[in-house]
């Protein structure tokens, strides 16, 4: 114990520098390895896990040797580049996607309607709450059977099934990023003197943009999937169906390979839209503004 | 002369969900022009909500409060209002929009002017290299100077300040203190600055309201001759304040 108490730090002399001019001083780097920045590549390690998979399915697929119930992947390439070349998956695809905006945007173009409301009234948050609660959990595709009953076969039908599966989504996440913008910047606006519909336009919108966006790409997968399914259903509308009735086709005629083809256009096109056209939109707002990393 | 913003008997109270909390009761002052009012006290003496009460954020419950002789009704670009938190600047906005955004919606400049004057202050602040910097990449010290630069380019009748610079480390705060106390020599603003720092009151302001709290009355109201005075007068004002809000929490202890 007496060798415990006996412990002091020792006495060290001091000391004055003179800092060194550091003003210029250019940007300090440390080179990677090549490795390191293949790696640093989303992209590249993204790919990758695709081509294990791809790799897993060829491996699992030829001594399995039955194209009726899981074609290699190979075949299904081959199909997938056929039937783009001789411009079927195409038209199909350009079907889909058109009524897919349509739907898409008219659920968007409503759920700000209903947003704008709810902000500016206590009815209106009342009423989005009371509405979003009851349809939100409802699939799009139980519709279906009600909106052919009104709107007959064809494209009305569908667009009716998007907005629905497209408005919750949406309207629940801008609602809720509006509800979360800070005091803080709620007052500066309003000491600026904005109000109502210049208010929420520029410093709701912006500031609750992370939520809004994150609402955006859940009503595209929402949509997504209701219009395939929605395809599926009842098929064939004015000539040409598109993609869902594409894979419905292909399996009415055993082409299990083009089943399967029609199957990854429709993730593929998914990809796209998520790390093209979000990710875009992404990098040049919320990104760029700090708001996410 | 006719002071610029009165105070007169206000008293502000809100509501939480449980019971309605009186702020300030019956709290009367007047500004003058050129005048750097600080707003003394401990927390919750109300301060905070009398400059909310100023910005037209609560409408008083009892008394009036005029600028330029007419009431204050609601929220406006005439009364710009620095507040504590970082999180003032709008983030979409590069330091250069952020400043010209007031001037803008509010139409009490065009575009071209706006912009000469966003890059003026800007300059003025220490910033100039920062315009076209998003917030997120400035400091703390550094995203309060834009926030005064964007309400001083304002032209505001008069700044609110609600502890602009309470946030900051110790260093920080003591060197804005200064560049404001500058700034003032060079514009000659107006400012009602809400602080519970004795030292930073005595430092900044040229004239101090101290208030007792729950709820927030008035205390005394006293001149401070500011930095120019130095010394020995500072050091004796503040131990003055520091007895009287001591004295008040003596005397509540005794009663308790």
């Amino acid at each position: 114990m007496s060798e415990r108490t006996a412990i002091l730090p020792p006495v060290r002399p001091e000391f004055v520098r003179k800092t060194l001019d550091a003003s210029n001083v250019g940007e300090i780097v440390r080179p990677l390895s090549a490795w390191e920045r293949l790696t640093n590549i989303t992209a590249v390690r993204r790919i990758f896990i695709l081509v294990l998979l791809a790799a897993l399915w060829q491996a699992y697929t030829v001594p399995l040797d039955n194209p009726l119930i899981f074609p290699t992947f190979s075949d299904v390439m081959a199909a997938l580049w056929k039937e783009t070349i001789n411009g079927e998956l195409p038209a199909r695809i350009l079907t889909s996607i058109k009524v897919l905006l349509m739907g898409y945007a008219a659920g968007v173009g409503l759920a700000a309607v209903l947003t704008t409301f709810a902000v500016s009234t206590r009815i209106g948050t009342d009423f989005l709450s009371t509405l979003t609660a009851m349809f939100n959990p409802l699939p799009a595709i139980a519709l279906l059977p009600l909106a052919l009953l009104w709107f007959g076969l064809g494209n009305p039908s569908l667009v009716f099934v998007l907005i629905h599966s497209v408005l919750w989504a949406v309207s629940l996440n801008t609602h809720s990023g509006f509800l979360s913008v800070s005091e803080t910047l709620r007052m500066a606006g309003n000491n600026y003197g904005l109000t109502g519909i210049r208010y929420v336009m520029k410093i709701l919108v912006p500031a609750a943009f992370p939520s809004i966006l994150t609402g955006l790409k859940i009503g595209w997968a929402f949509a997504w999937r209701t219009l395939i399914a929605a395809e599926l259903v009842f098929g064939v509308s004015s000539g040409s169906g598109g993609l869902g009735w594409f894979i419905f086709e292909n399996r009415n005629e055993l082409e299990v390979a083009n089943v399967f083809a029609g199957l990854i256009t429709v993730i593929i096109i998914g990809l796209v839209v998520e790390s093209v056209v979000f990710r875009t939109i992404e990098a040049h707002t919320i990104r760029k503004w700090g708001m996410q990393r | 002369m006719t002071p610029l913003l009165e105070v007169d008997g206000v008293t502000l109270q809100y509501k939480t969900k449980q019971h309605l909390v009186t702020a300030t009761y019956r709290v009367g002052f007047e500004v003058h022009r050129g005048d750097r009012f600080i707003l003394l006290g401990p927390s919750g003496c109300g301060k905070s909500t009398l400059l909310k009460g100023v910005a037209g954020f609560l409408k008083p419950v009892e008394g009036s409060i005029r600028l330029n002789g007419k009431a204050i009704e609601r929220p406006g670009p005439d009364r710009m209002m620095v507040f504590q938190e970082f999180d003032q600047l709008l983030p979409w906005k590069t330091v250069k929009q952020n400043v010209m955004f007031p001037m803008l919606t509010s139409g009490k400049f065009g575009r071209r002017e706006a912009e000469q004057r966003a890059l003026a202050f800007i300059a003025k602040v220490g910033l100039g290299k920062f315009a076209d910097i998003f917030p997120h990449m400035l400091s703390g010290g550094m995203k309060q100077r834009v926030a005064i630069a964007r309400a001083m380019a304002m032209e505001p009748d008069i700044l609110l300040m609600d502890e602009p610079f309470a946030a900051l480390d110790a260093l920080t705060r003591r060197k804005m203190q200064e560049e404001l106390l500058q700034l003032w020599e060079e514009i000659r603003f107006t400012v009602l600055f809400v602080t519970h720092s004795i030292e930073e009151a005595v430092i900044v302001g040229n004239r101090i309201l101290v208030l007792s709290p729950h709820p927030g009355q008035v205390k005394a109201e006293l001149n401070s001759r500011g930095e120019a005075g130095g010394g020995d007068g500072l050091v004796a004002l503040q131990s003055r304040i520091h007895d009287m809000l001591f004295a008040e929490r003596i005397e509540k202890a005794l009663a308790d």
